[in-house]
């Protein structure tokens, strides 16, 4: 790679050709008071040191770098750490961006909070900042993944938001996301749009990697703590991708880290049964969806294809654009586990350290396995454990054959 | 202030100019193309001509519609289960041109534009009959490149303005867009509404300050009473779920088309 990487986007949100805004004209003014909001509020040092103190007080920050000894005998090879944002509140590191929006929703003095969610995770962050603030919130979700994560449903609702089914398309996060765009678009005066992943239209997918960027700014010092040294690897999962560029974006300018992105395999290589956006000969391209330009899984006709993944988070067609400009730069490698090897990494991590993963991040630690076996003993490489499995008991038991009462 | 867009070269432009030499105003019906079956969208086309339509918005059916209410975005799924495509709606409106020579712009999201080839696109719209080109999900600072090769095959360039755009972003708009500007009524998706908002009038009010194009009023629109208010202060109206909705209710009989233009017919005040 020649040179220094570019980083950070231009102003209006490009990494190269991906990016952008491609929204229906009428989300171009919120786009740009968020944006102004934002940039406002990143050079504030009150909105800083509020959103530290939440991190720390409220959700426990920081989360734990975790020698997983027995994952590491298991691989036979390089040393695994986890960096364990399912010990955060809320059991995954979407409340780190919740938090750090929800500060900004209140500066603009919106009432009212819409989100999307998949598997649930950044569903129950928002309702729960919501909770902390005292505002108004409607998460949208597919009716498909409300069967999927029955308990993360019920945890919304208890938390006091309301939760909108979404019977469309695929009745997944993609679909919610159509459906929160379209209340946005309609309730742009008092509603705030609390978008949980790296994608969408700028600011959101800069905004987002900023608020998650506290991941790997604490494994970057943990480690140094520990070792001495960097990592040799970094692994995570990718769905829109907030985890992984949460724990990537610290360590670009590292040469020596290697990055790798677990993408979902689903049940095949091809198109529809998984969420593999970089899989080229499975329909994956750049193209147009929700906002942003990125990679896209679609037909020949430029029609968003279905995808499939048995974890809900990772189950979308597209993928956030600065993924989309790393994958290209060769900055980072992007790779994809199946549904089989993410459940096998579910039932090791639960079995050999104790710790139940989400399915999500049961793709990077089945990947992490992979590598491991492969680098030299001195190596060490970290993996983000970006959730907690709870939410998937149920999912896990059902393929399993067995009912839950 | 300098106002920019100037008269179009094309069938748009034409349409407008006889309008206004006759103290008329214009009607914009929106179908999407393939909703029941491409056969009656050609229908649809030379009916809603005959019917009195100054040009006809045609819509590219796209799997995941945004800016669309639940109206079209069954159309949409119509089309798409019966695997419409671009092609097979440039190939429709081609044969269609046999018979009328309404005007015609395509109405899309942007990324099966994108997928089809910007090139291509530019060269197989104007080979069909395609007027011009309203892509809702592109705006002017994502749109230069798309807007040169369109303009270079005399393609008018369609902007949608809202009652939120700032007189910044009108003004740039002004400065692309060619044919007409299509001002949305409210903030919202599409779809029938009870009552127009009273935004509407106040945004074209700002974008005749900025630029010479005709303006037409869309969103909500779905009875004569609603074409007669914008008739007021606009250039056109533009009436689309409504429409759709029809086009639902009627699907399979005989006399679709003849009802769609009945209805077309029964929106215009006399």
């Amino acid at each position: 790679m020649g040179g220094v990487l570019d980083i950070n986007p231009d102003a209006g949100g490009h990494w190269g050709r991906y990016g952008g805004r491609y929204v229906p004209e009428t989300l171009m003014a919120p786009l740009e008071e968020l944006t102004e909001a934002f940039d406002a509020a990143r050079d504030d040092e009150s909105f800083r040191g509020e959103f530290e103190s939440l991190l720390r007080d409220y959700s426990g920050r920081p989360t734990p770098l975790f020698y997983a000894a027995r994952l590491t005998e298991r691989a036979g090879g390089a040393r695994l750490y986890l960096k364990r944002e399912d010990l955060s509140h809320t059991g995954s590191h979407k409340i780190n961006n919740a938090l750090g929006q929800v500060l900004l929703a209140r500066r603009m003095g919106k009432g009212r909070v819409i989100a999307e969610t998949g598997a649930g995770q950044h569903g129950v962050a928002t309702a729960t900042v919501c909770a902390l603030f005292g505002l108004k919130c409607v998460v949208y979700m597919g009716s498909e993944d409300v069967r999927r994560q029955r308990l993360n449903v019920f945890r919304m609702r208890l938390l006091g938001a309301e939760v909108r089914e979404v019977d469309a398309g695929q009745r997944t996060l993609k679909d919610a996301i159509n459906e929160a765009l379209r209340d946005w678009v309609t309730n742009v005066a008092d509603t705030y749009y609390l978008l949980g992943s790296a994608l969408g239209p700028h600011p959101y997918p800069l905004m987002v990697r900023e608020f998650q960027s506290v991941i790997g700014r604490e494994a970057r010092a943990q480690f140094l703590e520990r070792e001495a040294r960097l990592p040799d690897a970094l692994v995570a999962c990718v769905g829109g991708g907030s985890n992984s560029i949460g724990l990537f974006h610290p360590f670009l300018a590292d040469a020596g880290v290697r990055m790798v992105g677990v993408e979902a395999g689903g049940t095949g290589a091809e198109l529809g049964l998984h969420a593999a956006r970089f899989n080229r000969t499975g329909g994956g391209r750049p193209g147009v969806l929700q906002g942003t330009m990125s990679y896209v899984l679609q037909d020949e006709r430029g029609q968003i294809a279905s995808t499939h993944s048995v974890s809900a988070g990772l189950d979308y067609p597209s993928i956030g654009p600065e993924h989309a400009f790393l994958h290209d730069e060769g900055r980072v490698e992007y790779v994809s586990a199946s549904d089989e090897e993410a459940l096998e990494a579910f039932r090791l991590t639960s079995q050999l350290e104790g710790i139940i993963p989400a399915l999500e991040s049961a793709h990077a630690v089945a990947h992490a396995l992979k590598l491991a076996g492969e680098m030299k003993r001195g190596e060490a490489l970290v993996v983000n454990l970006s959730g907690r499995g709870d939410k998937d008991v149920q999912t896990v038991a059902e393929r399993a054959g067995e009912e839950l009462a | 202030m300098s106002r920019a867009g100037g008269a179009s070269a094309g069938r748009i432009g034409e349409a407008f100019r006889k309008l206004e030499g006759a103290g008329r105003r214009g009607f914009i019906p929106f179908i999407t193309a393939g909703d029941p079956d491409l056969r009656t969208t050609r229908a649809l086309l030379v009916e809603l001509a005959r019917a009195g339509a100054t040009l006809i918005e045609l819509g590219v059916p796209f799997s995941d519609p945004v800016a669309d209410g639940p109206v079209i975005q069954r159309a949409s799924e119509r089309a798409l289960r019966q695997n419409v495509g671009l092609a097979d709606v440039l190939e429709t409106l081609a044969d269609a041109r046999r018979d009328t020579d309404v005007p015609v712009i395509l109405f899309s999201y942007f990324n099966p534009l994108l997928q089809f080839g910007v090139e291509r696109l530019a060269e197989e719209s104007a080979r069909a009959g395609v007027d011009g080109i309203l892509a809702t999900d592109l705006v002017p600072e994502e749109s230069a490149e798309f807007n040169a090769v369109l303009t270079r095959r005399g393609l008018d360039q369609i902007f949608l303005v809202a009652p939120t755009t700032s007189d910044a972003r009108l003004r740039l708009v002004a400065e692309r867009a060619s044919g007409f500007v299509y001002a949305v009524s409210r903030a919202g998706v599409t779809g029938a509404r009870t009552d127009l908002s009273s935004e509407a009038a106040r945004l074209v009010g700002r974008v005749r300050g900025v630029t010479r194009l005709p303006v037409a009023v869309g969103f909500g629109i779905s009875r004569p009473e609603h074409v007669a208010e914008v008739w007021h202060y606009a250039d056109a109206a533009v009436v689309g779920s409504a429409l759709v909705a029809e086009i639902e209710e009627h699907a399979g009989r005989p006399d679709l088309v003849a009802r769609v233009g009945q209805f077309a017919r029964s929106l215009l005040p006399n």
